[in-house]
């Protein structure tokens, strides 16, 4: 049963918890999706006071992660959730999980980017980066879009498009190693540019996360380390 | 990273692997099976393999007729005027309502446990012996070692062995419930139904009755209906939802408490049900 047409429950303040909580959630992916953004932006700016608000601001999101899993074991110990609250629950969970490590992820670049700004710039670099950045940016987005409506569809979808961010991460790695074997020189710009691009290419799995929670929400079905291509027929053949 | 999982079974795909209703040992099988109070319809065309030697529950709202159908299986609807039945409900691919049938014989077979703790105004004792006299065994000895063996079983023994003269009434209330289980094992049934059986208990109480509950379905196929979806949950291999007199899902109790596949079974679990 879809959760968003889910009835109310008896007691009232059940769903006030459930909705509390559930909006918190989506406060800090906002969060998330703000660090990861400002990353970004001090990234390819050589912003380096911008990169240093960003590696300090991650203990927001750690602190926001601990309080929503306390909601939740209040939630269990309190309610004894069952069926879809249950799985809302579990998702909640994990969720917060994956967004706290994009969290580190973000923190992780933002103390690449005041590394780099110190070197010289490449704009090769730089633009593939910030192409990457672009998509990462997006797969966060739709996944927290797709949590947020609870969208089966939609989670699919975004899930399946974590694979043009490796695709991606695969390219940049190549011409790396390329640029770095040909100029021994740029090897410890070129790693932390790696490190960057691995960074995004992580933030892009754990979105992907979320989105196989959010099916697991509304389906009540695990995909997680089965066929993707198999879970999403299923899907379409029921729907 | 670029990996994807190879394709696995379905069974895997499924989740944790549920136990399945199919696989079963066929005890009780309700074929179409409806009952009216006079005109009132209480069960319409229930249809239900339950497992032997698995626990199952029934669950529902407050007239739903979990009760009603806990009670066809051991004829205790016998007693109640203007009780008429349609369909087939059998036991061991025996009809329960054929006429050929000896409902004693029937009662002794399938056991009952209720609500209210219902022990005899006698001794400990004489409380589990009652039946085994009734069945006709007159060894003292015999019927010593068998009172034995179910105060054992039903997790009694140790609290009331050095007081079997004592009177049952004299037992708490948790302890007579259990006197009561083990009066209904001493004579062996195949099935035990038990109505509520921890409802007016307290939480150790209950505890200790659902230990028994686990332990017993190594013996016996047991029928649980209860208010109390946690201890469903926690008993049951089973689980039938039941509402306005149909059969709603059945199914594994694990897949039923966290992906039920009706609307109404998730809206009653979740307690959005009204």
């Amino acid at each position: 049963m879809p959760i968003q047409n889910a009835g109310q429950h008896i007691l009232h303040q059940f769903d006030d918890d459930l909705k509390s909580t559930r909006n918190k959630v989506l406060s800090m992916g906002g969060l998330v999706e703000k660090q990861v953004e400002n990353s970004l932006l001090a990234l390819v700016n050589s912003d380096s006071s911008l990169a240093e608000q960003v590696a300090m601001n991650d203990y927001e999101v750690n602190s926001m992660e601990v309080a929503i899993d306390e909601e939740c074991n209040h939630i269990i110990a309190l309610r004894q959730p069952a069926a879809s609250d249950l799985r809302l629950v579990v998702a909640i969970i994990k969720t917060i999980t994956d967004l706290e490590r994009i969290g580190d992820e973000a923190e992780k670049i933002g103390r690449y980017a005041i590394d780099l700004a110190t070197e010289e710039r490449n704009e090769m670099n730089f633009a593939e980066l910030k192409r990457m950045g672009d998509q990462v940016k997006k797969i966060l987005r739709d996944s927290l879009d797709a949590f947020a409506r609870m969208d089966v569809a939609s989670a699919f979808e975004t899930a399946a498009s974590d694979k043009a961010i490796n695709d991606e991460y695969d390219l940049i790695t190549r011409n790396l190693i390329k640029s770095m074997s040909e100029d021994r020189s740029s090897v410890e710009r070129g790693l932390k540019v790696m490190w960057c691009a691995r960074a995004l290419e992580r933030i892009g799995d754990h979105a992907k996360n979320i989105c196989e929670y959010v099916i697991f929400t509304v389906e009540g079905k695990d995909i997680r380390h089965t066929s993707f291509q198999q879970a999403l027929e299923e899907f379409q053949k029921k729907n | 990273m670029n990996v994807d999982a190879p394709a696995v079974s379905e069974e895997v795909f499924q989740g944790k692997q549920s136990k399945r209703i199919e696989d079963e040992e066929v005890c009780i099988k309700c074929q179409d099976f409806s009952l009216f109070y006079g005109d009132k319809q209480a069960l319409f065309d229930v249809n239900m393999d339950i497992p032997e030697k698995r626990v199952t529950a029934f669950i529902g709202p407050s007239g739903c007729g979990k009760s009603t159908l806990l009670r066809c299986m051991n004829r205790m609807n016998d007693l109640i005027d203007g009780v008429r039945l349609q369909g087939k409900l059998l036991l061991k691919d025996e009809d329960v309502y054929d006429r050929s049938v000896n409902v004693t014989d029937l009662r002794r077979r399938v056991g009952m446990v209720f609500q209210k703790p219902n022990p005899f105004p006698k001794s400990i004792f004489e409380n589990v012996a009652y039946g085994l006299r009734l069945q006709g065994l007159s060894n003292k000895r015999e019927i010593e070692d068998r009172v034995e063996w179910s105060l054992k079983r039903a997790a009694l023994w140790d609290e009331v062995g050095g007081r079997l003269a004592d009177n049952a009434f004299d037992l708490s209330g948790g302890q007579q419930q259990r006197l009561v289980i083990a009066r209904a094992i001493a004579i062996q049934p195949e099935v035990l139904l038990l109505d509520e059986p921890a409802s007016a208990l307290d939480p150790i109480s209950t505890l200790k009755i659902e230990e028994l509950i686990f332990e017993l379905k190594s013996q016996y196929t047991v029928v649980i209906v209860t208010h109390n979806m946690q201890q469903a949950a926690r008993v049951s291999d089973y689980t039938a939802f039941l509402y306005l007199g149909e059969l709603i899902e059945f199914g594994a109790t694990d897949r039923l408490f966290t992906n039920p596949r009706e609307k109404q079974t998730e809206d009653y679990i979740t307690g959005r049900y009204g």
